[in-house]
């Protein structure tokens, strides 16, 4: 079946388009290492939170003030657990998913992330914290490769930096994205305005603040310059903040993936592995609308 | 034609998705239990142990605190009584019988009674303690400056590691017990301490009465509770398991800054 659909849907719309080298190797290689390291950077980091599955504000975890997020199990009548997750004194029944969720055998136990969203798959602190601080530094010379680069090759600037026309147009942008209209022709060539102001938070305000409130719980890191920390309001604080960036993060991913699903997933995947991205022909495009 | 094609393909995705997450997932078990894989995520233990060594240098000191930042409650995590009869005995009789044995590499092997302990120089300190599971108490130690302590016996050259012998066994039948090793930068830092007040109170038995370490730059679990004797060594790969620590010896990082 495959086979079948490869070689029929690409075929016509090759006569139609043109290849053009959109990523070079180095972005697609450093793309593709990120992809990973996030990957196990946030799945190791769910089993190092379940260790202690409740996130506070300040500077310890014991101020007298109550969790900003807390998940945990009661059980019930028949002593089955329950799953519980507290938001800010709210309370949730969350049986399946926090709390209580159904371990490899299809026994309902205590969890706070279920087994199949952390790495290692059982409670295992000691293995987890090794598989997140060697992605870490994973990730962060992958990161820094990525940045000197964009930099030095004007990737930054060329394809990245929003003009000033494109800042004047997010209006218009916003409403393409609704409409799920996609550029085409020569427009397709660029990131449109939205995308180049959200590559840019990700990697100049989200990934240098998750890495920075990592950093902030190292009790040695603390030591550098004491009470840099308190900037956050204190290490508990920063496990907060950590901990909430990583789901922007996985926010983030969700519709940079739906994105390219809708926008035609396999020009998009060959482009990220090949370098090669399809561009419609104008005169398509124009007879379409 | 296209509809079914459409749908086999959706179904090639969602299946193809999905195994390769289970595939994934299957793939990190095995290399978790592993042999080799293990120790090369271990190669971040030392980077960040060099890196942080590096930036921080030796003296660097532990952020401390105000008494209004003090936790309510100290919280007792791990063992909160040895179960061991000699521990037991201790207790009854207030720790007066108590000795701390300081030997190993030292010129000067010497027991100290609390009394002992407590006529060194001391230091007071309000800091956070970070336990490894991710949760922080502030609490106020006062305790025996342990480079104090070390002057008195005379380490001998070749000493590299302090090592806390504890008097709670960590299995059931009474064997294993609890101890940690740092190094002799940390053992000679301003801020270790062989802490015995607590919040201005003697230490209670559940945070490791009558003394118990403060390594303010590393986290919780090299804090070692009840300790009983201080073995000065070369290496610690003769000590129980060899890795420096009974958390070491079960996989966690000896080097517990991160």
């Amino acid at each position: 079946m495959a086979v079948d659909v490869a070689a029929n849907a690409p075929a016509t719309a090759r006569t139609e388009g043109t290849l053009y080298y959109r990523h070079t190797l180095a972005v697609r290689i450093m793309h593709w290492v990120n992809v990973v390291a996030l990957t196990v950077l946030l799945m190791s980091g769910l089993n190092i939170f379940n260790a202690h599955p409740s996130l506070n504000w300040g500077k310890s975890s014991y101020t007298g003030a109550p969790a900003v997020l807390e998940i945990g199990a009661v059980e019930d009548a028949a002593g089955n657990p329950v799953g519980i997750t507290r938001i800010l004194g709210h309370e949730f029944v969350t049986t399946g998913a926090l709390g209580a969720s159904r371990d490899r055998s299809g026994e309902l136990v205590q969890r706070a992330f279920p087994w199949w969203l952390t790495i290692p798959d059982n409670q295992w602190l000691a293995m987890a914290r090794r598989w997140h601080l060697f992605f870490a530094w994973v990730f962060v010379i992958n990161g820094l490769c990525y940045v000197g680069y964009a930099v030095a090759s004007r990737h930054l600037a060329r394809d990245l930096a929003p003009t000033q026309p494109e800042l004047r147009s997010i209006g218009q942008s916003i409403i393409d994205h609704v409409k799920f209209k996609h550029p085409s022709g020569e427009a397709a060539k660029r990131y449109n305005v939205l995308q180049k102001l959200a590559y840019l938070a990700v990697i100049f305000v989200l990934l240098p603040l998750i890495i920075l409130m990592g950093l902030a719980m190292s009790p040695s890191l603390n030591a550098l310059w004491p009470g840099w920390i308190d900037v956050v309001g204190g290490r508990q604080s920063a496990r907060t903040i950590h901990f909430a960036v990583a789901w922007l993060l996985v926010a983030f991913v969700l519709i940079h993936v739906f994105e390219a699903i809708v926008s035609g997933f396999w020009n998009h995947m060959r482009s990220m592995l090949t370098g090669h991205y399809r561009i419609e022909a104008e005169v398509r495009h124009e007879a379409q609308r | 034609m296209k509809p079914s094609a459409e749908l086999e393909r959706r179904r090639f995705f969602r299946h193809g998705f999905a195994g390769a997450g289970a595939l994934l997932l299957a793939g990190c078990e095995r290399l978790s239990h592993s042999e080799w894989f293990p120790k090369l995520l271990g190669a971040g233990e030392s980077l960040n142990q060099k890196v942080q060594g590096a930036l921080g240098g030796r003296h660097s000191m532990a952020q401390e605190f105000s008494e209004r930042d003090l936790s309510p409650q100290f919280r007792s995590n791990g063992t909160s009584v040895p179960d061991s009869a000699v521990y037991r005995a201790l207790v009854a009789s207030g720790f007066a019988d108590y000795q701390l044995k300081v030997d190993g590499l030292v010129a000067k092997p010497t027991t100290f009674s609390l009394a002992e302990l407590k006529s060194l120089p001391s230091r007071t300190q309000i800091t956070r303690h970070d336990c490894v599971e991710g949760w922080s108490a502030i609490g106020k130690w006062k305790g025996a400056k342990l480079a104090a302590l070390l002057d008195s016996v005379r380490p001998k050259p070749e000493a590299r590691f302090a090592v806390f012998h504890c008097a709670d066994p960590m299995e059931a039948n009474g064997t294993r017990p609890y101890y940690e090793s740092v190094d002799m930068d940390d053992a000679y830092h301003a801020q270790t301490i062989l802490a015995y007040e607590l919040n201005d109170q003697t230490l209670p038995v559940k945070n490791g009465a009558p003394i118990r370490l403060r390594v303010e730059r590393q986290l919780g679990y090299k804090h070692a509770k009840y300790i009983m004797r201080i073995e000065l060594v070369d290496t610690f790969a003769k000590v129980a398991g060899g890795n420096g620590g009974y958390w070491e010896d079960n996989g966690y990082e000896w080097y517990a800054g991160i």
